[in-house]
């Protein structure tokens, strides 16, 4: 550490004013905040002095995340060995998932900070860290066969419309990493949807080759309920057609978007969340309230096999425990206030369940459930704020 | 006063850049969204408009002392839907397809607020020949919009352009695949906001505080 430190201080001159590579300012300011904490706080007033900044921040949410990304990439070798049945062990198992998924977070990092590089350049401004979460959560909202190029447009262009258009990190009133999804979902349907794409058949950098087996099937759970009838439905199989239960989607080993199959993992990362206090357990909590209460409206009902599936199926499966815990409670693009949260979490769930639900087209809601109230955290927070104004104003008159 | 002096020429070139109807006066945003999928429906709606929006130029210019104050709206009204049917019909006549293409948008074109706001704003106070030229100029600009917006919608979303396929057949063996989403609304109205973008880092007076 204090080796490194030496060796910023050496080459910092440099970058400053008047120095030889003082353009690059912004970069080295950027890396230079990145791995030590920035001296400049404020001495005096009534300041909290803390070394949590944003940097920090984004750190202990990519911590959070890496149960649910390395447990995806076991995942990514766990689907391709089921189709082509063969078992070479955990170890191939878990490279085979490791190097398809690699490229994907490479492809994400090198585009959106590339850009974001660019535009802090462009504007002489410090580099913002937000795309560091964005970042490793595109790769694991997206199929494990999505084309490397696909992801590199979409990140562009969700870097740049959805973020640095509206100012950048902080100033975002969609999720970025949801952006990027939903650009992709639109945009190039057959690379995001359907039965071919959650699981990797062909071969990896020569890694696992083999032939498909018999009775193979790609679908996730939720796109065969979306599409099973329910006279003849027999209940939810995996890739080679074995019945499996709400245990196995809780464990995650079932096809899907690579990092959102498993609650497990995911838990693990919502109690560091909730431990270090970056996300509200308000919005998450009432995110899952919010959906249990949609399902079991619609298990009341009953007409259709989506209806009949249980809250908690609905929180297991698909995007639900993944959006709730890493997407819904970004700070920058959930309602602020603190009644808010509850209000934009349960709508956030709620809405889930209804799309997945009663739209065929779409068997996952939750993208579009919280790109939606996205667009309302602004409105449902000043409704609060407004709502507390009154209420202390009758108080005062009184 | 010749017939290109330096004031015409301020008429009929102004809107193709500096005082575009589009990107700068926001006017007739929503057939820009609904036409340009295709290159050539934006083509034919941007040489319908520019016809619609020279004549009735012309005419309500040559009228334009007669009219009563209070009534005017409803003679520009009368005289617009006249020009609009006429364009009907012939694309009717003559290019049926893009006509169904273009359905309901054909009609609208007296709603288009570029109309009304030329026949307003410059066909009532000036004479035929400024305001024939002013009309040109505007649904020229007009037409310009509706081709970057359509040329870019149909090359990436489909891989055409005018129907015929560009993009070679060897780009989708490699996996290259046409952008859905280009199709849809929303990217006409960003690839519209992208010109706006660019045409204000150009001409950097008409940037906003």
């Amino acid at each position: 550490m204090k080796a490194l430190r030496n060796y910023l201080d050496k080459i910092k001159p440099n970058f400053e004013e008047g120095g030889k590579l003082a353009m690059f300012r912004s970069v080295f300011d950027g890396f230079e905040t990145f791995l030590f904490v920035p001296n400049e706080t404020s001495k005096s007033g009534v300041h909290i002095h803390d070394s949590i900044d944003s940097k920090r921040t984004m750190t202990v949410v990519i911590i959070a995340l890496l149960p649910a990304l390395l447990f995806g990439m076991y995942n990514v070798g766990y689907q391709h060995n089921l189709a082509i049945g063969s078992d070479p062990g955990f170890l191939m198992t878990f490279i085979y998932g490791f190097l398809a998924v690699l490229p994907k977070i490479i492809v994400s990092y090198v585009v959106g900070l590339g850009i974001e590089f660019t535009v802090a350049q462009w504007r002489n401004e410090e580099i913002q860290e937000g795309f560091l979460v964005s970042g490793i959560l595109i790769p694991m909202i997206v199929p494990v066969d999505t084309p490397l190029w696909m992801i590199a447009v979409a990140t562009a262009f969700a870097v740049i419309f959805a973020k640095e258009v509206f100012g950048g990190t902080g100033y975002n009133i969609f999720n970025v990493a949801l952006v990027t999804r939903a650009f992709l979902f639109f945009a190039y349907p057959a690379a995001m949807s359907g039965d071919q794409v959650w699981v990797r058949t062909a071969d990896t950098f020569g890694l696992g080759a083999g032939q498909v087996v018999d009775g193979f099937s790609g679908a996730t759970p939720l796109g065969q309920i979306a599409t099973a009838s329910l006279d003849s439905f027999q209940g939810v199989v995996n890739t080679i057609g074995q019945p499996i239960s709400t245990c196995d989607y809780f464990l995650g080993l079932i096809p899907g978007s690579i990092g959102e199959t498993s609650v497990l993992a995911i838990l693990i990362g919502a109690v560091i969340l909730l431990i270090t206090g970056i996300a509200s357990w308000k919005t998450m909590g009432s995110i899952f309230v919010g959906g249990a209460v949609m399902a079991l409206i619609f298990n009341a009902i009953g007409s259709t096999v989506s209806m009949t599936v249980c809250p908690i199926d609905h929180w297991c499966l698909g995007g639900f425990a993944f959006g709730a815990v890493f997407m819904a409670t970004d700070p920058v693009t959930s309602a602020r206030t603190e009644t808010g949260k509850y209000i934009y979490g349960f709508l956030v769930g709620a809405m889930a369940v209804i799309i997945r639900v009663l739209n065929p087209g779409y068997p996952e809601g939750m993208m579009l459930a919280i790109l939606l109230m996205n667009v309302f955290a602004p409105l449902i927070d000043y409704y609060v704020v407004e709502a507390n104004i009154s209420r202390r104003l009758k108080r005062a008159i009184k | 006063m010749g017939l290109l002096s330096e004031k015409n020429k301020d008429v009929l070139f102004g809107p193709l850049s500096i005082n575009n109807p589009v990107v700068v006066q926001m006017l007739g945003i929503c057939s820009a969204l609904a036409v340009t999928s295709k290159l050539e429906p934006a083509i034919v709606m941007g040489i319908s408009v520019t016809a619609v929006v020279a004549f009735a130029n012309v005419i309500i210019s040559l009228i334009r002392n007669t009219i009563p104050n209070r009534i005017r709206i409803i003679v520009q009204l009368v005289v617009v839907a006249a020009l609009v049917t006429i364009v009907s019909e012939v694309l009717k006549a003559y290019a049926y397809d893009v006509n169904k293409q273009l359905s309901v948008f054909v009609g609208l074109i007296i709603t288009n607020c570029i109309l009304m706001g030329r026949l307003e704003a410059f066909a009532l106070g000036n004479g035929p020949w400024e305001s024939f030229l002013d009309g040109i100029g505007n649904g020229l600009g007009y037409a310009l919009i509706l081709i970057i917006v359509g040329f870019f919608r149909e090359l990436l979303g489909s891989g055409t352009l005018l129907g015929f396929q560009v993009i070679p057949q060897a780009f989708y063996e490699l996996g290259y695949a046409n952008n859905g989403l280009m199709i849809l609304p929303p990217m006409a109205l960003i690839t519209i906001a992208v010109i706006i973008w660019v045409h204000r880092l150009k001409n950097k007076d008409l940037q906003e505080k």
